[in-house]
């Protein structure tokens, strides 16, 4: 252990403490920029520096480890000089006109601004002399190089939380600047489209395309029906951009509010969700008894998720090797589009000319994904736009809704139902359990053999995670499976992603099928969550997820009875012709830089 | 105090046979090595002057047979120039001295990072590093050294940024703790030194501690390449003792009409012709990498100056606030001033900027860029202003 004195006041920590970590014990709020908890130091920007009593020079609260004896002052005058002039370094080289912002009230440098009441800027305003452009070629993020301030969180984001590496600095001097390949535009790049960089930036300079108008238009326009549905993570995150604590589920909330705001239909990516499941897990079992039965060497095994845009369009970058490993099925959102302006187009009698379908995502892939010449097998665009959570928060509050106060509703009906299997989606871990929930039954007429259903093996932070089960007493149909220990392994984030992949290529890792979520956390840690993320955030959304899922009757998703209905009324059966017309793809290779 | 004439010394363009002094060296213990150069006060010579034997001491104190010599041979600073010449008229004494320093830290591998412009000395280092390399297997000594180029650019010759480029990384200085010691290159304790002071280190095991420490005052031991350069009928390089006045420098120097002295380069110290007589030249008064050049009245020092901030606003690394955006502003602020967009007030502002960057920058290319500015702007006001 470690004594300091943090503005006279004695603390005891232990080594490798930071001075930002002991003065947090002492109730002392640092201020910081360039630190996240998600990332490693960099120690750039400088906000954050200290005085060491007799010392020279200022340190940097968040790089510098503790140090026997040391005597620290967080507000001297030294101190109050050096930031006021950080703060200022900082803004006469941002744009700084707040009020067309889209992150105007949201902005950790107009906080600190305001902390430090900086009103008349001292310094010359360098952006005048400056050339820069908005980089508005992405349909899912928006990169604004006149508000950044070099802090280099999206950087380290980029490479080493996801190690996509599409971001990094670029130049030196007064020419530096964060940039991409050969200043491609993000739409040209490696970029998943995560949106990770987005939820850690702390100015505007990284935003999500916003299609909050054409949605507001299309609601108010009386000629089109506008259905929306909501992925499984935005009913425990939503709540968080309106004045909720993390991990309060606002499912009912979110459904009255939705209906206020003027959709037609309120709907839920959750049955998706389980449709997705009953296809892709009868697509695991068609897949093995593909190599095991008929000997055919060119099924691709282990089969792998497709549900995360971000992931898919990794793999399609990074490891095309494997892309005849991805399931062919559609995500959850691209499932509900093709159905909508088809099976639910033609039960409620609407003209799917006049369908607008709007999706509630955690995700800023999501929009991408939408745009995706893939996705128009209903004959129009299957998903019109896609809406963050936190897109969804602004669309609350620009109509007055007191969210805190609405009474919970349901989700409208025929694609409105869905199990705790779903829900389950929203984590890492959520489609491999709610996969083995169905695939386990369909092959040995039991329910998995964990207690409640809950598969702890797969759920959980660890960036990898392994599980196997043990398939006995199978039905008759599936007796090529007795005795197989179908073995699985999950990741979530890029750079885990990578790992396992590498892995897999390397043949250090045999398993029947893999689960990947672009983002850390999987969904529920999605680049269209509210701001801010850290581990403890995650977690609380995480443990609100699994309440979710116990607090549904049903908890298997091939026992959703609208799923079901849609089998016996539109699809006929899993895997059939109509399921591979609409919600069955395939993906391409793309560049690798 | 008295201070110590100019006075030539030919310690580092000594001829020398390196295989009779490493002959001696091979047989000593380390921590007798490390003694001598602690003994003969030698500190870096690249400008920053940290105690050469006390780096090498705490190099050796760490556990693990994985460490690393590294040559600083980045020569960067404007106005320097004596790195190139050591490099090109006596290599071997600079290998030896890296041979030392493995000796004394328990190193197996040495790095030269060799400034980029400096490409045409690469085939006839490399051959010398053959020979060297022949020597060492002669000797039984397990030593390589490995010679990698820079791409231009001056931060690499900050330590940390340094070990990054070498590692094949954008060269961005690191934080600190850990230092190079600790952890360097690679991650693993790491003792760099400047050309010059690998050289020193040779001198001093072949003549002595006592020899060298009985050069220089008490706080500047020794000698000291010099470059000259500027408005001086005598530019070039000249190893003299340490501990003279900028005075007795002009004296020997100068034109007759100098007007200033720019000791250690754009990072170093503006030295007006008031302060000649009570400057000294070293650790106590004004410390220089080696660079030292003459201004006389023909010159403008807004244009001095104006060029410093130009070269500071390109070659920091970008990566702090403090330095990325405190040169630009320092630059800007002196041409505002000078055009008249701002009062003369404003120069007290920027006085006061410069102060923050010496005092929050990440790295000491910040830190020093306020030494030149507060010094120039404290001198030669009127100069700026009209």
């Amino acid at each position: 252990m470690i004594k300091l004195s943090i503005n006279g006041l004695l603390v005891e920590v232990p080594e490798e403490t930071t001075i930002l970590e002991a003065a947090k014990k002492l109730n002392f709020r640092i201020p910081t920029l360039c630190n996240h908890d998600d990332l490693c130091v960099a120690g750039n920007c400088r906000v954050c520096v200290v005085e060491q009593l007799g010392g020279k020079a200022l340190f940097a609260a968040c790089g510098t480890p503790v140090a026997e004896g040391m005597q620290i002052l967080t507000n001297s005058l030294k101190v109050r000089t050096a930031r006021k002039h950080v703060i200022e370094l900082l803004l006469s080289e941002h744009n700084a006109d707040c009020t067309k912002c889209y992150k105007n009230g949201q902005c950790e440098l107009q906080n600190l601004a305001n902390e430090f009441s900086v009103g008349d800027h001292i310094f010359l305003d360098l952006l005048a002399h400056k050339e820069y452009t908005i980089d508005r070629f992405s349909p899912s993020i928006q990169k604004d190089d006149s508000k950044c301030i070099r802090c280099q969180r999206c950087v380290r984001t980029c490479q080493e939380l996801q190690g996509v590496n599409a971001l990094s600095v670029a130049y030196k001097g007064m020419h530096q600047k964060i940039s991409t390949f050969f200043d491609h535009s993000m739409a040209e790049v490696i970029c998943t489209n995560c949106g990770q960089c987005i939820n850690r930036c702390p100015t505007g300079a990284l935003v999500e395309r916003t299609y909050l108008d054409e949605v507001w238009d299309a609601i108010l326009d009386p000629d089109k029906h506008v259905i929306v549905q909501t992925a499984p993570a935005v009913r425990v995150g939503l709540g968080e951009d309106l004045g909720l604590s993390p991990g309060e589920r606002v499912t009912g909330k979110m459904v009255a509010a939705l209906k206020r705001l003027g959709f037609n239909s309120v709907l839920d990516t959750d049955f998706t969700a389980d449709l997705t499941i009953v296809e892709e897990g009868n697509e695991l079992l068609s897949r093995l008894k593909k190599a095991i039965v008929d000997k055919d060497e060119n099924t691709a095994l282990p089969m792998t998720t497709s549900c995360s845009p971000g992931w898919v369009k990794f793999i399609e970058h990074t490891f095309p090797e494997f892309l005849p490993n991805v399931s062919t099925c559609k995500s959850p959102q691209q499932m509900f589009g093709a159905l909508a302006k088809t099976y639910y187009a033609r039960a409620k009698d609407i003209d799917p000319k006049k369908i607008v379908t709007v999706s509630i995502m955690p995700c800023t892939a999501k929009k991408y994904e939408a745009d995706r010449p893939e996705m128009r097998s209903s004959g129009y665009k299957d998903v019109d736009y896609v809406l963050t959570t936190r897109e969804l928060a602004r669309m609350v509050r620009q109509a007055g809704i007191d969210f805190s106060q609405m009474k919970e509703d349901h989700f409208d009906r025929l694609m409105g139902a869905s199990s705790g299997a779903g829900v389950i989606f929203g984590a890492t871990g959520g489609v491999m359990e709610a996969a083995l929930r169905t695939a386990y039954e369909i092959v040995t007429g039991r329910e998995v053999p964990f207690t409640d259903l809950n598969i702890m093996p797969v759920r959980g932070f660890d960036g990898i995670k392994q599980a196997s089960v043990k398939i006995e007493n199978c039905l008759d149909e599936w007796k090529f499976l007795e005795g197989v220990e179908l073995k699985c392994a999950v990741a979530h984030g890029l750079s885990n992603a990578r790992e396992l992949m590498r892995a897999v290529k390397n043949g250090d890792l045999n398993v029947h099928f893999i689960e990947i979520m672009a983002c850390p956390g999987g969904c529920l840690g999605g680049g269209g969550q509210p701001i801010p993320t850290n581990q403890k955030i995650r977690e609380e959304r995480a443990a609100a997820i699994y309440e979710e899922d116990m607090s549904m009757p049903i908890r298997k998703s091939h026992e959703n009875p609208e799923i079901l209905q849609l089998y016996e009324e539109f699809l006929g059966e899993p895997l059939g012709h109509k399921s591979h017309e609409l919600l069955h793809t395939h993906y391409k290779e793309r560049e690798r830089y | 105090m008295k201070n110590i004439p100019v006075k030539r010394v030919d310690l580092i363009f000594e001829k020398i046979v390196c295989k009779e002094i490493f002959k001696k060296i091979i047989s000593m213990d380390p921590e007798r090595i490390i003694q001598s150069v602690i003994d003969s006060g030698l500190k870096g010579r690249g400008g920053a002057g940290f105690p050469t034997g006390l780096k090498w001491q705490f190099a050796a104190n760490e556990k693990g047979d994985e460490k690393y010599i590294v040559c600083n041979a980045d020569e960067g600073e404007p106005g320097t120039f004596k790195d190139r010449q050591i490099l090109d008229e006596v290599p071997e004494k600079v290998f030896c001295g890296m041979a030392i320093a493995s000796k004394a830290i328990g190193a197996k591998y040495g790095f030269i990072y060799l400034r980029g412009e400096y490409y045409f000395l690469v085939s006839k280092l490399e051959k010398k590093m053959d020979e060297f390399h022949l020597l060492m297997k002669e000797m039984g000594h397990d030593f390589r050294i490995l010679l990698r180029l820079g791409s231009g650019a001056y931060i690499c010759g900050e330590e940390s940024a340094l070990f990054e480029s070498i590692e094949g990384k954008r060269g961005e200085p690191r934080n600190k703790p850990p230092y190079p010691t600790a952890s360097g290159l690679f991650n693993k304790p790491t003792c760099i030194n400047n050309v010059e002071t690998l050289v020193y280190t040779v001198m001093i095991l072949k003549y002595g501690a006592s020899h060298f420490m009985h050069l220089g005052t008490k706080d500047s031991r020794g000698s000291k390449v010099f470059s000259v350069s500027g408005d001086t009928p005598k530019a070039g390089i000249y190893e003299l003792e340490l501990g003279m006045s900028v005075d007795e420098f002009v004296e020997e120097f100068g034109d007759g009409d100098t007007k200033a002295v720019q000791v250690g380069g754009a990072a170093g110290f503006c030295v007006p012709r008031k302060r000649f007589a009570d400057t000294v030249i070293g650790f106590e008064g004004v410390p220089t990498g080696g660079s030292m050049k003459l201004f006389n009245s023909s010159r403008s020092m807004y244009n001095v100056m104006h060029n410093y901030l130009d070269f500071f606003a390109e070659e920091s690394c970008g990566q702090c606030t403090p330095c990325r955006v405190g040169c630009q502003q320092l630059l800007k602020g002196i041409e505002a001033v000078k055009k008249g967009e701002r009062s003369s007030k404003y120069l007290d502002e920027l006085v006061k900027l410069a102060t923050t960057m010496k005092l929050a920058s990440k790295c000491g290319l910040g830190q020093s860029v306020g030494n030149a500015f507060s010094s120039i702007v404290e001198n030669f006001k009127e100069e700026i202003i009209y």
